[in-house]
This record gives structure tokens, C-alpha cells and sequence, in this order.
């Protein structure tokens, strides 16, 4: 059975015709050719797919195109600025050499920017130590709330380097 | 193509090659505008678009089809073909039984194809695919690799390395030895598991086949294929511009590229993309077979090697014979006078094993680098000690000079940054909180590989640029960048005057990314093209002038053994109550030749060295061997290591220039990362808690009183 949805994707709203069965990662690849959002596994166990959902990270292989009307989707190719230029986070995986074939990447970064907005609201996760404070950003935290993106390159030394390098950045222009 | 054979002169200057160039494809790679083998917009010539197809695989492990029931598919909306083995073209050459599919009714694996649904969409085709009634006939079967499963000798190993070796009278040294170890280590299936599914999209167009795949080697693909297909090569195009990894896996066509392009071939005209699942690729990828090691050395009182003994079995499938070397480190590694290599091979009806990063010396040296410790141990020595004391001066298998191993220096720069002296020397000396702690060392080699063929076409643009061009791949390695740099250095212009064309089989021939061989035979191409485009131009050349050559051998493998060497320092902890394994420290010092790019090559060290890690802590396929079925085939049950996993960890090298294998001065560095780490893992386990565990991985369990 088909339906037709509207998603807005990277600031583009777009309507869709879609199977009922079409995940919603399937509907950006295949149906809106939007291939930025990889898939490696289609069962939620590898976070290739990952896309800010709402503005939250959201693996989209999980869920289905038409349960998702309206919404709103950031992939990696979105976070540029509108100059087109990178985003820091996107430039510190550059900087830091925080990849290698690429294919995990795009839902790393997606994680990468998910993760520093979650630490500025103050969400804790298994590894903090005082689940009443606001988390800081340490190697642990960064590790433990990136580790539902798999990298069979094994990039993560560099994808931790790049997660510290884009908080910095980042804390450095909210100072200024 | 033709071209003259060059062999290059060392190149005397360099100015890109060493420095840390930022990925060509990064930005694409960053914001995932990089398009996969699946993500080209293909279409017709009308403008057609892909099809979707869906594999079905068999259920029993030996036996026969039956009957394929399509009705129920062919009903399903969206569904727009069945192929079987009874409507499947004919190819024109089945010898190659892991390629040659649908072409009759044997069934030799469990996961084999059976048919491939051609649908409109991935969910017709799915959907479509589980309608398909396969009407199966088992026949008695055996996919248990055990102990007493027979075994047989291949004619050579992977590789094309001889069998068995012998040199002296190893059992009669062994008897007479006064220290030794005689221990039996293990690994489990591993699978290759690269992020990016294997995958093409194929289009027929009644003359000519042009496949986007997922490959790390689009010439070998066309030269294999293409035969098969009853096609010229010419007839055949592999492009491959982006490759989710490979590890191995995508070094050869699998089934999965002759089923995509058989089904493309019955809709000409129209393309027809196919991605294996995840769970499929367990069977029909290829994975590294389990290996069993019977490592026996003897040793004089203060550590010195007399004899040794390496006698390794792995599994094979009846399909098409793949013997993993892991015995072949072995005849290198050290020196005693008896020594012996064997490999056996139990054929079984298994999907066929390939190559999985570092074929033979992962595997081999887990186990001779835990056979080491422990002989280390029973000579009461200090296991970095014990290696310098059997460094040979000569390679012990050839008897050649070494051209450059200088593995005393890494065990001695990576235990002096480790601060390998503070370790106590016994085992379960150290308890912090609830943890054992422990460290411990292995080496690591990897041999210098060149392939021969490459071919390489350099072009003069306008405006002092040049366009580089050779059929080679990046598969996440740093190809791309790293050939640019070459590129630059041979033509002493800036790597931004290179337009570096690569990864189409249209292209001169270009060899594949395997074997650690990439960076040394497509460079060695390059600038033997770039020096003979000199010679034959000059350094003014008007714009459009050309030069193609092809790669002479550089490297002088009759006259000098060349190896690459490491070695690889752990920190383990290990729990006391529940046996669960932590690695707070890694640490793996190499030596291979000049760096082209540091930043590239730190992270495919930090990469072999986390797949290595990976292959310690928790890598383990089962096959039940009832059905020959792979139970652990998703990513939730065969674990890799998650980020979590991976602590403080690095990688440094020796300075180095390597001119006997390249005239780069480098060597390959794409597989040395893994080789060895497990060991290293094993060991500081050991040295942690008392318990020798020979058995990869190093679960929980093995620990547990
Ligand atoms: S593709 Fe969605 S988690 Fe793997
Ligand atoms: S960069 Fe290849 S899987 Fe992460």
C-alpha cells in the first residue's frame, strides 16, 4: 500500500510517495535519492544511518517512512552552513583524520553534533558520575555516547579527537 | 593496453611525500555526498530506473533445488522477475564453483543463492524474495570443523607459498630440548564485516556491462567476470570511486557481483542494484576461516631457540579451495636451526573462506606470539629479552639477507615509552579495586608485497598541471591522497597540480588493494610513468602529451627478504568476579619504510590495531553445525569493537626509508596493525590473572574459576 508523506529534509520540503513498508531511511535513499544517510545494517546496530530527527539523532532504518509525516530531517550533507562551508564538526572528522572508507561517517557526524547538543542540555548518560549535575565532556562520556556508531576502520581515536576539537570550537565561539 | 616497461630510479627528492595532506575525498566523505556502489543514479538509456534485487539463499547445507515456486512472488505487486538456475544465462566457464551460481541445482553451502526477485522496489523485492519457495532436497552434510575432521594437503597456500617446510630434524631437537612449549591455540570464523554491505548496480546494454561495485579491485573484477560472462574484457566496466571498507573481503568477486550482473543481463537496458544484507554476507562474502595451531618450541636454558614447529589446520569448502597460510610467519619470525611448517586443509560444506585482513599472519602469529610468552616464561626471561635473543641475522627461510628488519628497535623504542621495566615480572601481581591488572608484549610482520602489471598513464594539462591515472582503489586507506603525493614528488609539481583519476577498469591496469601491495605497485607505476613521461617530454611539456608505462620490478624480493616488523604493547585488566576484559593501553610501534602521509597512515595502523583488538575481545562467529547455518550473523551478535572499546591507544613508527622495496622508500601498511595485537592482549591477560588463554577470543568465561 502506498502513501504519500511530506518530510522536510535538509531545510528542503519535499512530499513523497512511499510504500507503508518504506523506512524512512529507505524513503530518503531510495524514493528522495538523498543517499547522505548510509546503511550498514538496516537493524539498528551499526548508527550508519543516523540522521538529527527533530533535532535529535534518530537511526532512521528503525523507523517507518509513514509514521514520521511532517518531520524534519538534518543528515550529514544538511549541516553545512549557507555559504556552504563545513560544519565544525564536520571539519574537525577532516582535521583529525576521524574516518577512513567514509561509510560510517555521515552518521558519525550526525552523532557527533547530537551528542555535544545533549551534553549542553544537561542529559546524563551511563557513564556520568553524578546523574543530579550537569555532565562535562570527557573522553568517557564522549566514548560511551558515541559507541552506537559502529567504524569497521576503526577511526575512533580520531573521531574522539574530533568530537574534543568541535566542543572546543564551539565553547570558544560561545565565549566570544 | 600496452606499454613499455619502466623500472623507476629511486626518487631523490621529496617535498609532498612525508607530509600530512588532508584526504582528497574528505569533504565528501564528511557531509556523505560520496556515492556507494548502490548510490549512483543509474539509469537507462530512456531513462529506465534500477530495479531492486533481492538474494534467496538456500536453507540446507548440501544437497539440491528441487523445484523454485515463483507464483507466490510473481504475484506480489512490484515484483517483476524470478531468476533461477533454470532461467539464469548460461556463463560461459564454471570452474570457478564459488562464482559459477544458478547455473545447476547442487547445493554446496547453507546461504548459497538460490534465486535472485527483480522488483520495483527494495520492499517488493524483499517481500518478494520470502514468497519464493525453494523446494530443497538435503544430503548428509558436514560444516563442523572439529578436530578429527579430515584434513588433506593443498598443492600451496594463499599466497602461492609452499605447503610444508623442513629444515634439520625438529622432533628429535624438540625431544632433546630442555625448555619447551607444546600448546595447541585457536581462532574462531571471523568476519571481514565492512561497514559498507557488499553491493553493486549493474546495466546490461546488450553490448557492454557496467558495473559500480563495491570493490577493492576494479581490473581484477573485469578480468574475472568478464570470461566467465562469455564477454571480451572491454565489454566489461567496474567503477568503484567509493568502497565502505573491504578488509579483505571485497579483494575478490564474490557470488553476490555475478548474481547482479546475471540479473542485469536478463533486463537489458534497465539497471538493477543489489545490496546484500548484512545477514547474508555471513555466507556469501567470504570470512577468515578458524584456524587450529600446534605450536611446539625448543629451547636451550637462557631462551635460545633450537627447534620449532608450527602445524596449522584450517577449514575449506568443498566448493573452492582457500588454505590459509597461518603457518607462514612462522618461517620467518626466528631463528633455530630444526624447525618445521606444515598447513592441512579440512574440506567441508562451508561457505568459501577468503582473505580477511592479514590472511595467514594474523592468525599464525596469535599463535606463536602467545607460544612465545610462554616460552619466555618457562626460560624465566623477560619476553622482549627473549625476542632480541632469537633475532636471526639472516631471514631464516630464504637465507637472504634481511633488507631492513629492525624489530629489536621497535620492542626497544615501544617498551622504553610503555615503561615495560616497571612490569612485575610474575603474573597476578597486581589487583587495583576489583581488576587484575597485566601487560604484555607481542611482535608483529608483515612482508612486503609487490604485484605485478600496474600501468600507469601520466598527461601534461594546461597551467603546469598534470592528470595521473591508473586503475587502483581507495577503499579508505588513503589511496587517493597518497598517489597524489607520489604523484607530485615523481613530477616535482604540488600534489594540488595532480588531477589523480582512478578506481574504473577503463584505466590502465591497476592491481588490487590487498596484500598491503597497493600504495607500493600502483606507486612504484606511477612514478616509473612520471620519470619516463620526463625523460620522454622534458620538464616543459606542451599540453596533451602523454606517457604510458609500465611498472618494472623495483623491489629487490630475489636478492633481499623484505618485511615489514612491530611491535605491540598491552594493558589489560581484567575483572575479578565476573572475567570481563578491558584494555586500557595499546600501544604498537613499526617499522615500514618511509611514511608517504602521516596522517593517513596513523589511522590505518590505529585501524589494524583496533581490529586486532576486536579479534581479542570479542570476534567469534558459530556455526551450528546441524545446518551449517551462521547463528551470530548480524552485528548485534558478532561483535566488533564499539567506540567504548577503544582507549588510549596509538601508534608511532620508526624513521625510515625502505629503497630496496619502493622508490618511495616505503612499505605497505595496511594489514601490519593487526597482526601480533591479539597476542599482545592474550599476554598482558595472562600476566594479569594467571590463566593462559589459547583460545581466541578472550571472553569472560576463560576467566572465571
Ligand atoms: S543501518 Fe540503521 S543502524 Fe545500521
Ligand atoms: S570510516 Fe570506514 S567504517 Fe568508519
Amino acid at each position: 500500500m502506498d502513501a504519500e508523506i511530506s518530510l522536510t529534509v535538509d531545510g528542503v520540503r519535499r512530499t513523497v510517495m512511499v510504500d507503508t513498508r518504506t523506512t524512512l531511511l529507505d524513503a530518503l535513499r531510495e524514493r528522495l535519492g538523498v543517499t547522505n544517510p548510509k546503511k550498514g545494517c538496516d537493524h539498528g546496530q551499526c548508527g550508519s544511518c543516523t540522521v538529527l530527527l527533530d533535532g535529535r539523532r534518530h537511526l532512521t532504518c528503525l523507523s517507518l517512512a509513514v509514521a514520521n509525516d511532517g518531520a524534519e530531517v538534518t543528515t550529514a550533507g544538511g549541516l553545512r552552513g549557507s555559504d556552504g562551508g563545513l560544519h565544525p564538526v564536520q571539519q574537525a572528522f577532516l582535521d583529525q583524520d576521524g574516518y577512513q572508507c567514509g561509510y560510517c561517517t555521515p552518521g558519525q557526524v550526525c552523532s557527533a553534533v547530537g551528542v555535544l547538543d545533549e551534553i549542553e542540555q544537561g542529559h546524563v548518560s551511563h557513564v556520568s558520575d553524578d546523574l543530579e549535575a550537569d555532565p562535562e565532556l570527557t573522553d568517557d562520556e564522549i566514548r560511551e555516547r558515541m559507541s552506537g556508531n559502529l567504524c569497521r576502520c576503526g577511526a575512533y581515536v580520531g573521531i574522539l579527537g574530533a568530537v574534543r576539537q568541535a566542543a572546543a570550537a564551539s565553547s570558544e565561539g560561545g565565549a566570544a | 593496453m600496452t606499454a613499455d616497461q619502466v623500472t623507476p630510479e629511486p626518487l631523490r627528492s621529496t617535498s609532498s611525500i612525508g607530509t600530512s595532506l588532508l584526504r582528497r575525498d574528505g569533504v565528501e566523505k564528511v557531509t556523505g555526498d560520496a556515492t556507494y556502489a548502490v548510490e549512483h543514479p543509474v539509469t537507462g538509456p530512456a531513462g529506465e530506473p534500477p530495479l531492486h534485487a533481492w538474494l534467496v539463499t538456500s536453507t540446507v547445507a548440501r544437497g539440491r533445488v528441487v523445484a523454485v515456486d515463483a507464483t507466490a512472488a510473481l504475484a506480489h505487486a512490484g515484483v517483476v522477475s524470478v531468476v533461477d538456475h533454470t532461467s539464469a544465462p548460461r556463463l560461459a566457464d564454471t570452474s570457478d564453483r564459488e562464482l559459477a551460481i544458478l547455473q545447476d541445482d547442487a547445493i554446496a553451502f547453507r546461504g548459497q543463492i538460490v534465486a535472485i526477485v527483480l522488483a520495483e522496489t527494495s520492499e517488493s523485492a524483499r517481500e518478494g524474495a520470502a514468497l519464493v519457495h525453494v523446494e530443497q532436497e538435503a544430503e548428509p552434510h558436514a560444516a563442523a570443523f572439529q578436530e578429527d575432521s579430515p584434513t588433506y594437503a593443498p598443492e600451496s597456500v594463499n599466497g602461492g607459498s609452499e605447503t610444508d617446510t623442513l629444515d634439520g630434524d625438529p622432533d628429535e631437537a624438540l625431544a632433546r630440548a630442555l625448555v619447551t612449549v607444546d600448546a595447541t591455540y585457536t581462532t574462531p570464523h571471523e568476519h571481514n564485516n565492512p561497514m559498507e554491505p557488499h553491493a553493486a548496480t549493474a546495466l546490461w546494454d546488450g553490448e557492454r556491462l557496467t558495473l559500480h561495485d563495491s570493490t577493492q579491485g576494479p581490473r581484477p573484477v573485469r578480468g574475472t567476470l568478464a570470461p566467465m560472462l562469455g564477454l571480451a574484457e572491454e565489454q566489461v566496466r567496474v567503477l568503484a570511486p567509493y568502497v565502505g571498507g573491504g578488509f579483505g573481503s571485497k579483494g575478490l568477486p564474490h557470488a553476490p557481483e555475478m548474481a547482479v550482473a546475471l540479473a542485469a543481463m536478463t533486463v537489458p537496458g534497465q539497471p538493477v542494484r543489489l545490496a546484500v544484507t548484512r545477514q547474508q554476507m555471513f555466507a556469501l562474502t567470504g570470512y577468515r576461516t578458524p584456524t587450529r595451531s600446534h605450536v611446539r618450541l625448543g629451547a636451550h636454558p637462557d631462551g635460545r631457540l633450537e627447534a620449532l614447529r608450527h602445524d596449522a589446520v584450517t577449514q575449506s569448502s568443498r566448493v573452492k579451495e582457500f588454505a590459509e597460510q597461518a603457518a607462514v610467519p612462522a618461517r620467518v619470525m626466528y631463528a633455530a636451526p630444526h624447525r618445521a611448517t606444515t598447513h592441512r586443509v579440512a574440506e567441508l560444506d562451508v561457505p568459501v573462506p577468503s582473505w580477511m585482513r592479514a590472511p595467514g599472519e594474523m592468525p599464525g602469529m596469535y599463535a606463536q606470539e602467545v607460544a612465545v610468552d610462554e616460552l619466555a616464561l618457562h626460560a624465566g626471561l623477560d619476553p622482549v629479552a627473549l625476542r632480541v635473543r632469537n633475532e636471526p641475522d639472516v631471514d631464516p627461510d630464504t637465507g637472504n639477507p634481511w633488507g631492513n628488519r629492525r624489530l629489536v628497535e621497535c620492542l626497544r623504542r615501544g617498551a622504553e615509552r610503555f615503561g615495560w621495566a616497571d612490569r612485575p615480572t610474575g603474573a597476578r601481581a597486581t589487583v587495583d579495586g576489583e581488576w587484575w591488572v597485566g601487560t604484555g608484549v607481542a611482535a608483529s610482520t608483515y612482508p612486503m608485497l609487490w604485484m605485478p602489471g600496474n600501468i600507469a598513464r601520466v598527461r601534461s594539462l594546461d597551467g603546469g598541471r598534470y592528470a595521473v591515472a591508473i586503475a587502483a582503489t581507495d577503499i579508505g586507506t588513503g589511496a587517493r591522497t597518497v598517489l597524489t603525493q607520489i604523484a607530485a614528488d615523481a613530477l616535482g609539481c604540488p600534489p594540488e597540480a595532480i588531477d589523480l583519476d582512478m578506481a574504473d577498469s577503463d584505466l590502465p591496469f591497476g592491481s588490487v588493494a590487498g596484500g598491503s601491495s597497493g600504495t607500493t605497485s600502483w606507486g612504484t607505476a606511477i612514478v616509473a610513468a612520471a620519470q619516463q613521461f620526463r625523460a620522454d617530454h622534458g620538464e616543459h611539456p606542451d599540453p596533451g602529451v602523454e606517457t604510458t608505462a609500465a611498472s618494472g620490478q623495483y623491489a629487490d624480493m630475489d636478492g633481499h627478504a623484505l618485511h615489514s616488523f612491530g611491535a605491540v604493547f598491552c594493558e589489560a585488566r581484567v575483572h575479578r568476579y565476573t572475567g570481563e576484559v578491558r584494555v586500557p593501553r595499546l600501544l604498537g610501534v613499526y617499522s615500514v619504510g618511509r611514511v608517504v602521509n602521516p596522517r593517513t597512515a596513523r589511522s590505518q595502523l590505529l585501524g589494524g590495531l583496533v581490529m586486532g583488538l576486536s579479534a581479542a575481545l570479542h570476534e567469534e562467529g558459530w556455526r551450528d553445525p546441524r545446518t551449517g547455518h551462521t547463528v551470530t550473523q548480524d552485528l548485534a551478535t558478532y561483535h566488533v569493537a564499539a567506540h567504548a572499546d577503544v582507549r588510549d591507544i596509538d601508534a608511532e613508527w620508526l624513521d625510515d626509508i625502505d629503497e630496496l622495496s619502493t622508490p618511495m622508500g616505503s612499505r605497505g601498511i595496511g594489514e601490519i596493525g593487526i597482526v601480533g595485537t591479539a597476542a599482545a592482549v592474550a599476554n598482558a591477560t595472562y600476566h594479569a590473572t594467571g590463566v593462559r588463554v589459547r583460545d581466541l577470543p578472550l571472553t569472560a568465561d576463560h576467566f572465571l574459576e
